[in-house]
């Protein structure tokens, strides 16, 4: 694919476009939004259905949000601990404070085993430190083993869900992507027939590279254990048949004790793919001689969540299990898909947290991408409150641009001056009131709305009309009912 | 290897500080752990035979085949079920008790079996820790009986031998059987399945995509 192509998917927050014009591509693309409409709906459907049997859903919830706010609280000796007890156990554990030296990390260890070819089990911390084309870069093969990773590794495709990836892709796309990159001419679009060449393509890789990368759905710091939730097995293979295996996590995956998952796996499973229980479900313990890989080592990853947690507002979005709910339930992610938030965590946990890892210096378009309405959060296994962080994200990439020089007479922050003028004292509020009613009832139709307006106010007119400002406000209303009644 | 020691020691400080500087962080982490709600649903509230029928219809919806048997009638159950898989070729646990390897079946114990051996092997045989019946979910420990990992996985077909007596109603439920946590398991709710094509559920990817489960009513 050209780079310099303008629908190009870019999810490298550094370098991607603005959302309002990232979204565009999807919006103009009447498949693409149908593919991405037909799966949320089936997730969606999946999961009210689940969570309305479930009659403690909120106690869950409120447990959930609970045990992920206090592992956060005390992070610190939460992963001194998990390290101990992993380490006791046979693991390595390593540490890495950005993108950069998980790669190497990753890498060196890589070489040690003299590895020239790795199998992966679906992992956002790997998407999100963009491994896959570093490591291809140094001579290492990545084979991706989830369906929907491969599908997009083997299709040059870009992620568009945190757990259904390839949504966006249906399934004549797929039978051509395999039927190109397998070598299967006679493959039908069937999904079953496409799930097989998977499998055959896969088995002998699972068989033969000795070498594998995953991740962790949570870390457990009473046992030093960990545990991966999934659906198709690739995971039980990764994690069982090779010599070596490297788990890389994010440090705010921790949770305090091995009882823990009894609430964590319930909300999980409900609120990722409208299931009771994920089909597989794997948990170990640094190295079992005679059982899995005898090399196991840990990358602790940082890239900013250590900065995050310092803010008390922003410290929920690090509480986040991926379960990718919020992305089900937002009006705005079913219009636009998952590109148009040029990260590899899009929707509305995205709009907050790729920002604030980028240290707000990228991608601050994102916290706008929302109507707020709330629905993420309610839906949010964890109870983060998307809507809040927003909000204050929003007050931040504010304050940055009205500070810029280039901004200074931007109409918006010349209007806001403005009205930061006028509205700090009555008197002239109530001046700016009785003009503004004369200014705008020059552009008022006889129906008592405006229609088209100049200027900035034409961005308002443009899509929606306004009501024409009434001859008298609720001041003067009250003022003239009190002269009446005496 | 020493910058790494310095990212370990920055990460810390930089969280401890992070976690220092926003405020109710005071009480003693276990004080604060033990206090932590837990108004969720943890003892069941079936009766025991609503629990295992639960449990059954469970793991029929995952597309399970399910035999219930009686202790005595064990043996005849695991034959049949053998028998109407249409396969010869069984992997077996090391501990898996001897009178469950039935005649009439290539049977290869696992003492440390080469992958390829359960590669080729067409079926495996495995007891359970624990059934859940909320979920339809069967827990392994990997102890001796129930296999290596590796066993219950590359075989295209399992066949899981579940006590009456080892399922729970709820997932809570399980965790309290749970003398000390599990250093190795596995929990499967039905075969491998993908929804990652137009989300059309597909059973059976790279695990096994035929679950069978004998509930022995002891």
């Amino acid at each position: 694919m050209n780079p310099a192509s303008p629908d190009r998917v870019v999810l490298d927050p550094r370098f991607a476009p603005p959302f309002p014009q990232a979204a565009l591509p999807v919006l103009r693309n009447p498949q693409l939004r149908k593919n991405v409409a037909h799966a949320i709906d089936v997730i969606q459907a999946k999961r009210g259905k689940l969570v309305a049997e479930k009659t403690d859903w909120q106690a869950l919830r409120a447990a959930a949000s609970a045990i992920r706010s206090h592992a956060l609280e005390d992070l610190g000796t939460y992963l001194e601990q998990f390290e101990e007890r992993c380490t006791a156990a046979g693991g390595v554990v390593h540490w890495a404070a950005d993108a950069d030296e998980a790669r190497v990390i990753i890498l060196d260890l890589l070489r040690q085993e003299n590895a020239k070819e790795v199998i992966k089990i679906k992992n956002m911390t790997s998407a999100e430190i963009q491994l896959n084309p570093f490591l291809e870069a140094n001579g290492i093969n990545v084979f991706e083993t989830d369906l929907a990773e491969i599908i997009l590794q083997l299709g040059d495709e870009e992620p568009s869900h945190i757990v259904v990836p390839a949504l966006h892709v249906n399934r004549s796309q797929v039978r051509e992507i395999f039927a190109r990159r397998m070598g299967l001419e006679h493959l039908s679009d069937d999904p079953k027939e496409l799930t097989n060449a998977a499998r055959t393509y896969l088995r002998q890789k699972f068989l033969n590279i000795p070498t594998a990368i995953g991740g962790a759905n949570s870390l457990i710091a009473e046992t030093g254990s960990v545990a991966v939730v999934e659906s198709e097995g690739n995971g039980r293979m990764c994690l069982t048949l090779p010599h070596t295996l490297i788990t890389l996590a994010g440090i705010e995956k921790v949770i305090p004790r091995f009882r823990d998952l009894e609430v964590m796996l319930q909300v999980l499973a409900r609120s990722a793919t409208g299931e009771r229980m994920n089909p597989y479900t794997s948990l170990w313990t640094g190295v079992t001689p005679g059982d899995g890989p005898q090399r196991f080592h840990v990358v602790l990853l940082d890239n900013g969540r250590s900065s995050i947690l310092a803010k008390p507002k922003e410290r929920q979005t690090l509480k986040c299990i991926r379960c990718a709910a919020c992305m089900n339930a937002c009006p705005v992610y079913r219009q636009t898909g998952g590109h148009a938030y040029g990260s590899v965590y899009p929707g509305p946990i995205g709009a907050i947290l790729t920002p604030q890892l980028m240290k707000m210096e990228h991608a601050q378009s994102l916290p706008f991408a929302s109507s707020l309405c709330g629905a993420c959060y309610e839906v949010c296994p964890v109870k983060i409150n998307i809507p809040e962080v927003l909000l204050e994200l929003r007050a931040q990439v504010v304050n940055q641009e009205r500070k810029l020089a280039g901004r200074i007479f931007d109409p918006m922050y010349m209007g806001l001056r403005v009205a930061n003028f006028l509205f700090s004292n009555a008197g002239r509020f109530h001046l700016a009131q009785r003009l503004g009613r004369i200014g705008a009832r020059l552009f008022t139709r006889k129906d008592g709305w405006m229609h088209s307006l100049p200027s900035v106010g034409g961005k308002w007119t443009q899509t929606r009309d306004l009501r024409g400002l009434p001859s008298q406000n609720f001041h003067e209303w009250w003022a003239a009912r009190d002269k009446g009644a005496k | 290897m020493s910058s790494r020691t310095s990212s370990r020691q920055s990460i810390l400080e930089q969280i401890r500080t992070a976690t220092g500087a926003v405020a109710n962080h005071s009480v003693d982490t276990a004080e604060a752990y033990a206090a932590l709600p837990r108004d969720y649903v943890r003892k069941g509230s079936m009766t025991r035979e609503a629990c295992l029928e639960r449990m059954v219809e469970r793991l029929r919806e995952y597309d399970a085949e399910v035999a219930e048997t009686a202790p005595n009638q064990l043996l005849d159950t695991i034959s049949d079920q053998l028998k109407a898989s249409g396969m010869r070729v069984f992997v077996a646990p090391e501990g898996l008790p001897g009178e469950w390897l039935v005649p009439g079946f290539d049977w290869k114990v696992d003492h440390n079996l080469p992958i390829a051996e359960i590669e080729a092997a067409q079926g495996v045989v495995t007891s359970a820790f624990c059934g859940i019946a909320d979920s339809g979910t069967i827990a392994l420990h990997h102890s001796q009986a129930e296999g290596r990992r590796v066993l219950s996985l590359l075989p295209d077909w399992h066949l899981c031998i579940l006590k009456a007596s080892q399922v729970v109603e709820t997932l809570p439920e399980y965790f309290s059987r749970c003398a000390k946590p599990a250093a190795l398991a596995t929990y499967i709710s039905g075969p491998s399945a993908t929804a990652d094509i137009e989300m059309t559920r597909i059973k059976g990817v790279h695990g096994p995509r035929f679950l069978h489960v004998i509930l022995v009513r002891d």
